[in-house]
């Protein structure tokens, strides 16, 4: 209780931090990952990045929106139920708003010549920002060599194959167990 | 009661619907032929919509649907709907990873999941890539590459990607200064 951190994560903020998050997150929930790091690690440090990454794999495999899975896990691990509800509830508000006011006033609002345009600067935005968490990443996760051989199979697999992301997840998980048990039983 | 159909549909979808945003298309195909709620043309301007606006693709496509189906609160009880199973199972998922924290046995199975997720991360972004750079969405030749490639973007994307990594700016601000120059520069 002495942690200064303890004050920050009161479900009110739980709830504004993810609307702020759903509010600029332009794209699927990959797309959410740079704002995620920088709020959720860096500024609170609600959870360190491997923890972050931890909840992205297994909300890949889970049914539901990934942002949506990934926001649960966040808001559930600081504030259990209570804060899974305020993680959801703040990272879906903004949509609601957004698109009801669309929906309801902006006929052909896809179709203005100024949103396409600024959509196409953000989009390459979303690009270099995904890249640069993409290199942070990177040393989280790849350690060594049978790391970045299961990086490449599933790159390679997921770019040029249909598998679910699903079965996918699954066999990575497998053939982590497998790895780290074959080389305990090495180094007996 | 067209509310409480919403709410199950949509709860449905989200039970479902595994793998991310795009994932609830097929769904919603599906739940326009079965209950006539909207045509199919519907779904071609929802997805354009949804990717227009911010927050996760497949929250904003149950808020078109629930807003076009029972007006605002329509748009509130859909969404609800999707968004409930995912805090149900998380919750309890959450629950269990927690008690095997530090189990050798999840540990190892991590070893394999982060970097398999890295790589997801990294398709997912190269899917981006493909549709904001260039002019075209199926690459078929790759002579004319340079052809469909916009060089302006890319040039754009390499100065982003330097000021992110040297100044360390929050997202918002590169977004917002991408739309502003998406706007200028006319891309």
């Amino acid at each position: 209780m002495s942690d200064p951190k303890q004050k920050t994560d009161t479900l009110l903020r739980l709830y504004l931090t993810f609307f702020k998050m759903g509010m600029v997150t332009f794209g699927g929930g990959y797309a959410m990952l740079p704002i995620l790091e920088r709020e959720v690690v860096e500024k609170y440090q609600w959870a360190e990045k491997e923890k972050v990454l931890d909840y992205y794999a297994v909300s890949q495999g889970l049914p539901g929106i990934i942002a949506v899975n990934v926001s649960v896990f966040i808001g559930y691990h600081r504030r259990k139920v209570p804060g899974g509800v305020a993680a959801a509830l703040g990272v879906v508000s903004p949509c609601i708003l957004i698109i009801t006011l669309i929906a309801a006033c902006l006929q052909n609002f896809q179709n203005n010549p100024y949103v396409r345009h600024a959509l196409a600067g953000i989009s390459v935005c979303v690009c270099a920002l995904i890249a640069s968490t993409l290199m942070g990443l990177w040393k989280k996760s790849v350690k060594d060599w049978t790391g970045f051989l299961i990086f490449l199979v599933v790159s390679a697999l997921s770019l040029f194959t249909s598998l679910s992301p699903i079965l996918i997840v699954v066999a990575a998980a497998v053939c982590g167990i497998l790895i780290q048990e074959a080389r305990r039983r090495g180094a007996k | 009661m067209i509310y409480l159909q919403l709410f199950w549909e949509f709860l449905k979808i989200g039970l479902f619907a595994v793998g991310g945003g795009m994932a609830t298309i097929p769904f919603l195909e599906h739940l326009s032929q079965s209950s006539g709620w909207y045509p199919l043309s519907f779904i071609t301007d929802m997805i354009a919509i949804s990717e227009s606006t911010p927050g996760p693709i497949g929250i904003n496509m149950a808020t078109y649907v629930g807003y076009n189906v029972g007006g605002l609160p329509g748009g509130v009880i859909a969404t609800l709907g999707v968004v409930l199973p995912s805090m149900v199972i998380v919750t309890i998922v959450s629950r269990y990873l927690e008690k095997f924290n530090g189990n050798r046995l999840v540990d190892s199975a991590f070893y394999g999941l982060r970097p398999a997720v890295t790589g997801l991360i990294l398709v997912a972004g190269l899917t981006v890539v493909q549709t904001s750079f260039f002019h075209v969405y199926e690459l078929a030749d790759f002579a004319r590459l340079t052809e469909v490639l916009d060089w302006r973007k890319l040039l754009f994307f390499g100065i982003m990607f330097f000021a992110i990594r040297k100044f360390n700016k929050h997202p918002i601000f590169y977004i917002a200064v991408a739309a502003v120059i998406g706007i200028v520069f006319q891309f």
